[in-house]
């Protein structure tokens, strides 16, 4: 199967009898014979159940994998981490099984895989010791984050009905995510944050609420722009042969616009400012399918970047740091320079196309935020070019079923929804992968589930499981004998 | 809204697609400049990852790979007998990086010369642990016992070379130091240590064989003699010189002097005016020649070479370009503006002794693979031919006469022909420093066997005459030719 397969995303023939369609070719008679009797369709969960024996299978190879390279002895929690993992696995596919039978086969297993391999090497790392500087056993926290993920994949899975209901949430979600998006500015910034101000702090516990009110927002916007969407995108004029948005309806993009630069403002978060507004500025343009949004929204972008560039030192530090990254190493590094991209580098570097294999390498030598911001780093040493690669197409898969839901979602919400979510997903891959492979300046954010980090990873099973319930919506057949009389 | 999702998901694809591309650049194609990167610490910890190969010398290790199993480093070198080789192996530093042998044969040492990758390659299908290559060297380890014996707890220098080879028997440079103090291990105890090292203003860790110029004193008088006669000045030893007495520095009022006035200088013999080191003779045969002359006739020699590597890189000795004949006249005995390491009069004996031939130096002999299988061996090769082979013949006689009846007389070994040059070299502001003591010579045994030395002995002597060279120097010198010809 292609990577990006969207095409034939209306009229692929194995599933055609699970998914109602107008232009289908398929006969009247055998669609009434499959649509009323689920028992008999195929729906795709046991090659879930199976892809999911590979995922939980993998991460535990990749752990007696490191126990033997570092210790020469297989892991002792290996047979209990096993377990763990694969019961977790198990109840949320159970509870597809029931509650969203229909879904996409791939989402669960894709982010029990990435999930899994982020713990390795957060527990890889932990062995480490002393060699990276404040380390502290990370993987227990992590996993019982991961189980907490899990566990809300479950709760949305099973209490949200229908992912329509949230469309009634809209302005509410606008308010909480407002709320959580404003609330690090007042919490104090730690000195080893880097500047970045992007927690809510209770003594040692912390929250990043970035990750939750992304979905939140996105949430948000799918049920603005449902609303709104013929207004924004017929109620325009023409100017140079494009079609401008009326004034008023420029207003919530000017909000959005705003927010995102105050975001980086007042909490020098690089990463979520351009997360947001490149979230805003696609939804936009799908909802209306006017291009004018986009370049509207790349004037915009452009024109905050440069500002804020030039008057944010904050900034302006990380872009001296992506323009030149062993600046950091020189006898007067400039100030506020960090060896973290740098080293990062010399990681991917050293790893080469194979990498040193899981255990060998010495990607310690990132020091802070080893495990979280920058753990692809290890990735790539450990794992080479060549994990990179698989990394990447396991992101790009996810990705691309969360497009392809968005395709065959049958309201426009649903689309909106998935659309928003997966494109987030994406843009959160690409601005972290690309800040530590040097592509773009770095910017604080995760590797969705990789990274050590409870808020993104509980956030980012919540994002799988609205994508899920999104595609069971879609794919479920239709039991309206209306439908199949229609062709 | 399906085409701007498939559009989106095209976009997607790129953000994915350049991800990758970046990650192959850094991981493909830029991996080698970012792993052998000079702030990579990988590559310090790989030089210690397994057991460095050894410095050898007549057939023995004098350096060792101690199992210390660290946490960043498993191995750590250490030297036998430190103090007396590090002039000649260097030193190789977990903190301090490396020098000499240790770093310009680190390729064959640590294993990564590419010459070892097949041997590399098998050992790693054998599974056979990976060890670094031999690099043996010239050292004749009597006589290099004999120098750093000799020299005790002066400051100094002796280099002992095999006229008819090259090949350097001794290397010795005092005070010494030892590696192994500061080669790892514990941080606090090297740094200490390295630091007391640095701060020492005997500066241990200068190889004062190579790396440290000496006004030559009247040693320089070999250089004067050789171009006289190759210039057609002087026709044999025994020619008479029509040195006045007083001798006034030409353009100037100025007396140069000699040790005493009793010395008969006055139109004195070449033979007789070496035996007594008459500074007048040999200051007016330079001033006769003139500087280029005598420029040229050093620098056949290895003056004004700053590429003098053996394969450690010797400091160019000196004889300057530009100076007025008074200037020469001084140059001519070794004072004023030349300067000469010990490698560098070595050398000059080396050539009279080799009749007129100078063999390039060298202090390695082979580099080989752990398995002893050889990787390259030196082959011999002339350096320079300073004198025509009649010339040295006069040379030698005028050595001989020196050990025989003149300054040189505690060089004398039994059943041996010995040809010597004793030297007293004034320096300091006003000539207030206690002048160098030097003796340079060669010894050639019945049996064919030939060595040439050179010693230096900062702070030697108490008077500035010539004695202090004779009594102070000859007799390391001679135990050194002693070890060397198994006297």
């Amino acid at each position: 199967m292609s990577t990006f397969d969207l095409s034939s995303s209306h009229g692929g023939g194995r599933r055609g009898a699970d998914r109602p369609s107008v232009r289908s070719g398929m006969r009247p008679g055998r669609r009434a014979n499959t649509t009323i009797t689920p028992q008999g369709t195929p729906n795709r969960r046991n090659t879930e159940l199976v892809l999911l024996a590979f995922a939980v299978l993998v991460p535990i190879l990749a752990y007696a994998n490191v126990g033997l390279a570092m210790d020469n002895r297989l892991p002792a929690g290996m047979l209990a981490y096993g377990a763990g993992m694969g019961a977790l696995a198990l109840v949320a596919h159970l509870a597809m099984r029931r509650f969203a039978p229909y879904a996409d086969p791939l989402l669960l297993p894709l982010g029990t895989l990435l999930n899994g391999l982020g713990l390795v090497m957060i527990w890889r790392l932990d062995k480490a010791g002393k060699l990276l500087r404040g380390n502290f056993p990370a993987a227990a926290n992590q996993l019982m984050w991961s189980a907490l993920g899990i566990a809300l994949f479950i709760g949305v899975i099973v209490v949200l009905k229908d992912h329509r209901i949230l469309q009634r949430y809209t302005y509410i979600s606008m308010a909480v995510a407002l709320v959580l998006l404003a609330a690090p500015a007042f919490f104090p910034s730690r000195a080893e944050d880097f500047g970045a101000k992007i927690w809510i702090r209770f003594g040692s516990f912390s929250i990043q609420p970035g990750e939750f009110a992304k979905i939140i927002l996105t949430v948000f916007f799918a049920g603005y722009l449902m609303v709104k969407r013929d207004a924004l995108a017929l109620a325009s004029r023409r100017f140079m042969g494009l079609y401008l948005p009326r004034g008023r309806d420029l207003g919530p993009i000017i909000v959005v616009w705003l927010l995102s630069i105050l975001i980086l403002v007042f909490e020098t978060d690089l990463g979520t400012s351009f997360l947001f507004f490149g979230l805003f500025v696609v939804m936009l343009y799908v909802a209306t399918e006017r291009t004018s949004w986009i370049v509207v929204g790349l004037l915009l972008s452009f024109g905050g970047a440069a500002l804020v560039a030039t008057s944010e030192s904050h900034v302006k530090t990380r872009i001296d740091a992506w323009l030149d990254p062993m600046a950091a190493f020189s006898p007067h590094p400039p100030p506020g320079s960090t060896e973290q991209i740098g080293q990062t580098l010399m990681a991917f570097g050293s790893g080469g196309v194979t990498g040193t294999g899981l255990g060998q390498g010495r990607s310690w030598l990132i020091q802070f935020a080893a495990k979280s911001d920058f753990i692809l780093g290890s990735f790539g040493e450990e794992l080479g070019l060549t994990g990179m690669m698989a990394l990447f197409l396991l992101y790009a898969l996810v990705v691309q079923r969360g497009l392809r839901t968005a395709v065959a979602a049958r309201d426009p919400f649903g689309k909106l929804l998935a659309v928003g979510l997966s494109s987030a997903f994406a843009l959160q891959v690409f601005v972290v992968a690309g800040g530590v492979t040097g592509l773009i300046p770095l910017t604080g954010m995760t590797m969705p589930f990789l990274a050590q980090g409870g808020s993104s990873v509980v956030a980012n099973w919540a994002l799988l499981a609205l994508l899920l319930k999104i595609s069971d919506s879609a794919r479920r057949p239709s039991a309206e004998p209306t439908q199949a009389a229609q062709s | 809204m399906n085409k701007p999702i498939r559009r989106v998901s095209i976009f997607c694809l790129v953000l994915i697609l350049a991800l990758m591309v970046r990650t192959n650049w850094v991981q493909g194609v830029q991996a080698d400049a970012w792993a052998s990167n000079s702030h990579n610490d990988r590559n310090k910890y790989d030089r210690y990852a397994y057991p460095r190969g050894n410095i050898i010398v007549a057939g023995q290790p004098v350096t060792k790979s101690d199992f210390v199993n660290g946490l960043r480093y498993k191995y750590k070198r250490a030297w036998i007998d430190g103090p007396l080789y590090a002039p000649v192996t260097g030193y190789s530093s977990q903190a301090y990086d490396s020098t000499q042998l240790e770093k310009l044969e680190d390729g064959i040492l640590s294993g990564t010369d590419s010459r070892l990758f097949f041997r590399n390659t098998l050992d790693m299908l054998t599974g056979k642990q990976k060890q670094g290559g031999d690099v043996v060297t010239t050292i004749n380890p009597k006589a290099q016992k004999a120098a750093f014996d000799g020299l005790g707890n002066k400051k100094g220098a002796a280099v002992a070379l095999d006229p008819k080879t090259g090949a350097i028997l001794a290397l010795v440079s005092t005070p010494s130091y030892d590696p192994s103090t500061f080669a790892g291990g514990d941080p606090a105890t090297d740094g200490k240590a390295w630091t007391a090292l640095q701060s020492d203003p005997n500066k241990p860790m200068l190889n004062r064989a190579l790396k440290e110029t000496y006004p030559p004193g009247s040693t320089f008088k070999l250089v004067t003699a050789t171009a006289a006669f190759e210039n057609g000045m002087f026709q044999g030893p025994d020619d008479k010189t029509d040195t006045p007495k007083p001798y006034i520095l030409p353009g100037t009022k100025t007396e140069l002097k000699n040790d005493s006035d009793g010395e008969p200088c006055e139109g004195a013999t070449l033979r007789d005016a070496m035996a007594v080191s008459c500074n007048t003779v040999y200051g007016k045969i330079g001033a006769d020649l003139g500087r280029d002359k005598l420029r040229a006739e050093a620098e056949k020699f290895g003056f004004n070479n700053d590429k003098i590597d053996i394969p450690i890189r010797a400091t160019a000795s000196y004889f300057p370009k530009n100076s007025t004949p008074d200037g020469t006249a001084m140059d001519a005995i070794g004072q004023h503006d030349t300067r000469a390491t010990p490698l560098q009069m070595a050398m000059v004996a080396s050539a009279v002794a080799n009749n007129g031939t100078l063999m390039q130096p060298y202090l390695v002999s082979e580099e080989r693979s752990a398995n002893l299988t050889p990787v390259s061996t030196h082959s011999e090769h002339q350096f320079s031919q300073p004198m025509k082979p009649e010339t040295a013949q006069k040379l030698q006689q005028l050595m001989e006469s020196v050990v025989k009846n003149g300054t040189g007389q505690k060089a004398q070994i039994d059943g041996v022909t010995v040809g010597g040059k004793t030297g007293t070299a004034q320096h300091g502001q006003d000539n207030s420093g206690l002048p160098f003591a030097w003796f340079v010579s060669y010894a050639k045994a019945s049996d064919g066997q030939q060595v040439a030395v050179a010693v230096v002995v900062e702070d030697g002597a108490a008077s500035s005459n010539e004695i202090s060279g004779g009594s102070i120097a000859a007799p390391i010198a001679k135990s050194v030719m002693e070890a060397v010809l198994n006297k």
